[in-house]
């Protein structure tokens, strides 16, 4: 396909560099830097209000920065106007014109240009979207995940520097959601282009993007790789945003080789040196955080049979969920309560059931230590609206 | 994509159920219906039947099928036909002009304002259509605020020339008829256009601003083809009464100002002659109703667009 030939690996470097947004007394982001490369595909994620759209929309042009700069390919377009600028977006409600048919939808952006034979490369987009066939219908006869199809189409027949979406796609249901999902990181692959896409799924954030920059109250707490992000996260709001975590507090009993020591009531817990972004000082407190999937759970009458190095908390089941795959529990223990425990359905122990004593425990290496000086329950209640 | 069957309805309910919940409308519909048939449909029987009636006051009229009386009517007041359909074209073309800009203003640009706004176009209507005309009668007088400005601004001969006003005057000139209509039937225009223009999504004009469109182009391509049905509904609000309107050419104009609705008053008032206004205002009704299919005809399709 030429049109992807021809944009392959075309995609633009976007560097924000102290761009922040003041409405009156309101802070919607707060001086940020952000440096996005070529051909990636990034994803703002975070909870509604967390500054993400208007960040996107500043690129876009649609809104003016109250400071700050924002850079395609090493250009200042701060001042440009959103038409000047080589940058398309795939709006939220898709904002397809109804008074245009698809194919004039698709062909808007190339005749505002002056292009004068539209045909070939509407066709050949319409194509990569699927929707050869509905050219002549108008955007409100077409299914929530066509309509999205025709939004990137619309943006991406421009062969745009950068697209930009935003929340492309809140409005359709689960399971077109994780189609499109596929669909989307497809495309952006084929044509090569430098993606941003902003989202309050963190599930959706992590499946498709090269780089995740986690978004809190106009700021980013913390921009890695989806994997890095998730092991590795560096605030409690991350830790609790992304997925879930056993968020424990504990006293530094010192160190060990690369290992920090902790003790959390009369446990004693192990965290290497290399997975705590806070510094450990003997004596002062620290947080030490464990994914609910990590932990195994084994009967307190089969503690022995657990291999020694392995951090052990003992505690008492609380409440099981069955969820197919797994097993879901709540454990209750002298460090911490409402620990979360994911154990896969593999050999099920017909003895873990509510009241029963057990041991959790879990490789050290899988742990991470942060800050306590921060929040413990940052987080945990937006991703609750967020997956809503 | 999944296709439906009829296996997909829910049950039918139980048959005299049914048709009780289907015939609610009717019921609800009966009221409208009514009066339609009293107020709307008994009189134009009534007046098509007076229209080939011949006879005098004295000997009392009869149902002769005597078609002549609309020729005649036509062949003498066709003068006033064409200058009705002249000043409400006009008018409702100005009413565009400027209710347009002000009814995007409203809907996009005024935010907390809005309501006041729309509040002060239709403050008029709280005064009697009449009153309101009486005063222009007072502004527009010679000696008037208007006429002393247009004429130190030498305006008036340049309107004079043009024929829109004569000897100075701004009174009893097609320039103070027009002027008439176009101020009485604004909020018509303003208050469909506003509506068409409130509802559109301000997202698509993002969307347009981001698909390369300047703001000229954003307004020709997006903001304009989507207020159509609101220039539609309001240009036939507009047109439609300020055509069969006679006030405004009864206070504000002289007898070479006579618009049709003047004729048809005349006729059915002074003169007495009722087959001839009855005649006359068939006339009208067609002829608008030719035009009116004719536009919403072209303004339905793409091209107008």
């Amino acid at each position: 396909m030429t049109a992807t030939a021809t944009t392959r690996g075309s995609g633009t470097d976007v560097r924000l560099t102290g761009i922040s947004k003041t409405y009156g007394a309101f802070t919607a982001v707060h001086p940020l830097d952000l440096s996005v490369p070529a051909g990636s595909f990034f994803a703002l994620l975070g909870a509604s209000g967390c500054g993400k759209t208007t960040t996107l929309r500043m690129i876009a042009g649609l809104e003016e920065p109250t400071t700050g700069t924002v850079e395609l390919a090493g250009k200042n377009v701060t001042a440009l106007p959103p038409y000047k600028r080589p940058v398309n977006t795939v709006f939220q409600s898709y904002a397809l014109f109804p008074h245009l048919d698809i194919y004039e939808n698709v062909a808007f952006g190339l005749r505002r240009r002056g292009v004068k034979s539209v045909k070939k490369q509407v066709e050949e987009m319409l194509e990569l979207v699927q929707l050869g066939d509905l050219a002549r219908r108008r955007p409100q006869q077409l299914s929530g995940g066509q309509q999205q199809r025709v939004a990137v189409a619309r943006a991406l027949i421009n062969h745009p520097d950068v697209l930009l979406l935003d929340e492309p796609l809140g409005a359709l249901d689960l399971k077109l959601r994780r189609q499109m999902q596929l669909e989307l990181k497809r495309i952006q692959t084929e044509v090569g282009i430098t993606f941003i896409h902003v989202t309050h799924d963190q599930e959706e954030a992590m499946t498709m993007a090269d780089t995740v920059a986690v978004m809190n109250a106009g700021r980013v707490e913390q921009l890695g790789a989806p994997a890095d992000l998730y092991e590795t996260p560096r605030t409690t709001f991350v830790a609790n945003f992304l997925g879930t975590s056993n968020l424990i507090t504990a006293d530094v009993l010192g160190t060990a080789g690369d290992a920090i020591l902790l003790r959390a009531g009369d446990t004693k817990l192990g965290l290497p040196a290399t997975r705590c972004t806070a510094p450990a000082r003997t004596g002062e407190k620290l947080l030490i955080g464990i994914r609910p999937e990590k932990i195994t759970l084994t009967h307190a009458d089969d503690a022995g049979t657990i291999a020694d190095g392995r951090n052990r908390v003992t505690g008492r089941i609380a409440q099981s969920s069955f969820t197919g795959v797994s097993t879901q529990y709540l454990v209750d223990s002298s460090v911490a309560t409402g620990l979360s425990v994911y154990e896969q359905n593999i050999e099920r122990d017909t003895r873990l059931v509510p009241g029963a004593e057990v041991v959790l425990h879990w490789n050290p290496g899988h742990s991470f230590g942060l800050d306590a000086a921060q929040n413990v329950e940052a987080g945990t209640d937006v991703e609750a609206e967020g997956a809503g | 994509m999944s296709t439906f069957t009829a296996t997909d309805q829910p049950p039918a309910p139980t048959a005299p159920a049914a048709r009780r919940k289907r015939r609610v409308p009717y019921w609800l519909l009966l009221p409208g219906i009514l009066w339609l048939l009293v107020f709307f449909a008994a009189p134009l029987v009534y007046q098509a039947s007076t229209s080939v009636q011949t006879g005098s006051l004295e000997d009392g009229f009869r149902v002769t099928w005597h078609f002549a009386t609309y020729w005649d009517a036509l062949s003498e007041y066709y003068p006033q036909f064409l200058r009705s359909v002249a000043y409400g074209a006009t008018a409702t073309a100005l009413c565009l002009v400027l209710g347009y800009p002000l009814a995007y203003l409203i809907a996009f640009r005024a935010g907390r304002w809005c309501n006041l706004l729309m509040v002060l176009v239709i403050a008029p209507f709280f005064t009697s259509f009449l009153i309101r005309t009486l005063a222009w009668k007072t502004i527009l007088s010679d000696g008037g605020p208007v006429v002393s400005t247009l004429g130190s601004l030498h305006i008036l001969g340049l309107t004079d020339a043009l024929g829109v006003t004569e000897g100075h005057r701004v009174l009893a000139t097609p320039l103070s008829v027009v002027c008439g209509l176009t101020y009485n039937f604004l909020p018509f225009m303003i208050l469909p256009l506003y509506t068409s223009l409130e509802r559109i999504d301000g997202r698509l004009h993002e969307a347009a601003r981001d698909l390369y469109a300047r703001p000229l182009t954003v307004f020709r391509k997006v903001t304009f083809p989507l207020s159509m049905p609101g220039v539609v509904a309001g240009t036939l609000l507009t047109f439609i009464p300020a055509t069969g309107d006679y006030i405004n050419a009864e206070l504000l104009g002289s007898t070479d100002q006579k618009m049709i609705g003047n004729v048809i008053q005349s006729q059915f008032l002074r003169v007495l002659d009722y087959p001839t206004a009855a005649a006359l205002s068939f006339i009208l009704m067609a002829a608008i109703l030719v035009m009116v299919t004719v536009y919403i005809r072209k303004s339905g399709t793409e091209d107008v667009v």
